[in-house]
């Protein structure tokens, strides 16, 4: 019996891609839960936290964006979804470098703005992570 | 007459010149309009573009003349006359708060741009006109290995010198030009973090008391109210106890401080919070009370809100005073010192301000002396340029004033942080 095997997309997500865009999700999380403990405690250092969470989350994820892009340059990673994926992430990182700016302001003027938008980026890093580990590159035979 | 009619037109050419386009708030005494506060994506932000002064030098008014009395200097903030017509120069850079956050980071390198590279002397330099003719010929170091001086007082052979973190004594006779002993401590001040690390110095006119400045940890309270004990106000100490009591609180920035010359009435110019746009919140001058609370953190300019401290605190900002006189916004008044006659009629009631010029500002202000004329011992009236030209019409900026001082002999000495310069304005003999 002649089993044949198509494989036209790369089985898995490249590890260092998998490990920067999975960072996002607690980077951007840990952020928005330091934001509500400043927004509970008006104690300065959660927003001190919450600001180099951001930005570790903007270099976790722009990392992964530009891998993102190149996949999306390569045929044979250029999987249906794919492009979803990388415009959840870039979603991702556009808001979360204006929450960066607005973290930027003094004391209380980040907030409530900088919370809202914490939770917001926060939901759109799981759902960029979700596409990216979902986009059809195992076994992607049809 | 006449004299006050010029009065009159300088404070035009002033508002006019504030205008330039768009019609700004008026932004100078006791009711400056007050916009809504405003901050976009960023802060407005204009940095100093250095140059080097060339043949150029700061415009003074007809009928005046300026001249560098000493050049290469190390970061001059303050100046001290003596009584013999030296000079004493405090230089030296301190600070050196930690960075907290991402922006502080990048905001410090930007605006590191628009100062003066040159390393803070940590030093008092004397500087001697031993012939009266303008030129200061003799230049000696006074006393060294001092932690960024900044404010100086003489009382009765007693100098005293506010280093960043604690209040000096050296023993002064007529006529030295080098410290024969080192300092003595008599108290400690404030310096944990010293976001704002400037201690200007007053003595009170009996010599008993010394008025300390102490500025805030922060712009807004941003490294938190613990950062803030013992910050923002105004010290009393006793000259010969060390003992010290808060004076007057809630003065964000306190960058100089002078007597009222005839009355024992503390005078300071104090630089207020940024960013909540151009037009806010003014730099200002008042007479310190004794025990008033200026609004800072909670308030500006009286009892306007500032929403960016929490917890907020109602009954601190119904207690708050409103400042006597505004500059205008973002200035940075660094220096302030009560003219004599001897500056020559025009100028002869009032008080001289160093305005170190703005970054927080698209539009800069600042950058120049002004006077603001006094009448029945109040300030009236606008002020008046006395030294312009710092930031050049080319944009450039070539000196920053800090302090003033008035020489009675007749002369204003100003410190320039970014020429690393003293100058001298004398009232020209020649018509």
């Amino acid at each position: 019996m002649a089993v044949i095997v198509e494989r036209r997309y790369s089985t898995v997500i490249h590890p260092l891609h998998a490990v920067l865009l999975a960072g996002t999700v607690p980077l951007f999380l840990g952020a928005a839960l330091s934001d509500a403990a400043y927004a509970r405690t008006y104690e300065i250092q959660w927003n001190n936290f919450a600001s180099w969470l951001i930005v570790g989350g903007l270099a976790f994820g722009g990392v992964a964006l530009v891998l993102a892009i190149i996949d999306l340059c390569r045929a044979d990673r250029r999987a249906a979804g794919i492009v979803l994926y990388a415009v959840a992430l870039l979603s991702t990182w556009v808001v979360g470098f204006f929450n960066a700016l607005m973290h930027a302001r003094d004391a209380w003027a980040s907030m409530p703005t900088g919370l809202v938008l914490s939770a917001i980026v926060v939901v759109l890093a799981c759902v960029a992570t979700w596409f990216g580990f979902c986009t059809p590159r195992i076994g992607g035979a049809k | 007459m006449k004299r006050f009619r010029l009065l009159e037109i300088a404070g035009l050419s002033f508002v006019l010149s504030a205008c330039g386009g768009n019609p700004e708030p008026l932004q100078y005494g006791p009711n400056p309009q007050l916009p809504q506060p405003h901050r976009g994506l960023l802060p407005n932000m204009t940095i100093a573009e250095p140059a080097e002064w060339g043949d150029q030098q700061p415009t003074v008014p007809q009928g005046y003349a300026i001249r560098a009395i000493a050049t290469d200097l190390k970061i001059p903030r303050q100046t001290l006359l003596l009584p013999n017509g030296d000079i004493l120069v405090a230089e030296g850079r301190g600070g050196g708060a930690p960075n907290l956050k991402p922006k502080d980071v990048i905001a410090g390198h930007i605006k590191a741009k628009g100062t003066s590279p040159v390393g803070g002397g940590n030093r008092l330099t004397l500087l001697r006109d031993a012939d009266g003719d303008g030129v200061y010929e003799v230049r000696t170091v006074f006393a060294e290995n001092l932690n960024a001086p900044y404010g100086l007082a003489l009382v009765d052979g007693n100098l005293y010198v506010a280093n960043q973190d604690a209040l000096v004594r050296f023993q002064y006779r007529d006529g030295e030009t080098q410290a024969s002993a080192p300092p003595v401590k008599i108290a400690d001040l404030p310096a944990a973090i010293n976001h704002h690390w400037t201690k200007p110095l007053a003595a009170s006119a009996d010599g008993q008391f010394l008025f300390v400045g102490i500025g805030s940890n922060s712009n807004i309270t941003e490294r938190g109210m613990t950062a803030e004990v013992d910050r923002a106000m105004v010290w009393r100490v006793d000259a010969r106890t060390g003992a010290h009591k808060p004076y007057a609180t809630g003065l964000r920035n306190p960058t100089a401080l002078a007597i009222q010359p005839g009355t024992d009435q503390l005078w300071a110019v104090v630089n207020e919070r940024d960013e909540i746009g151009p037009n806010l919140v003014p730099d200002y001058l008042t007479a310190v009370r004794e025990g008033g609370f200026y609004g800072w953190p909670y308030s500006y300019w009286g009892r306007n809100v500032d929403t960016r401290v929490r917890p907020q605190d109602p009954d601190k900002v119904a207690s708050a005073i409103t400042p006597d006189y505004s500059l205008g916004s973002h200035v940075a008044t660094l220096g302030v010192a009560f003219s004599t006659p001897t500056m020559g009629q025009t100028f002869a009631d009032g008080v001289f301000v160093g305005e170190h010029g703005s970054w927080n500002r698209a539009d800069p202000v600042g950058y120049k002396v002004v006077f603001v004329p006094f009448r029945d011992g109040r300030p009236t009236g606008a002020p008046v340029d006395f030294v312009s030209g710092f930031r050049g019409s080319d944009g450039k900026t070539r000196g920053r004033p800090v302090g003033v001082t008035v020489d009675l002999r007749g002369a204003l000495i100003i410190a320039d942080d970014l020429s690393n310069t003293i100058w001298r304005v004398t009232p020209d003999p020649k018509p």
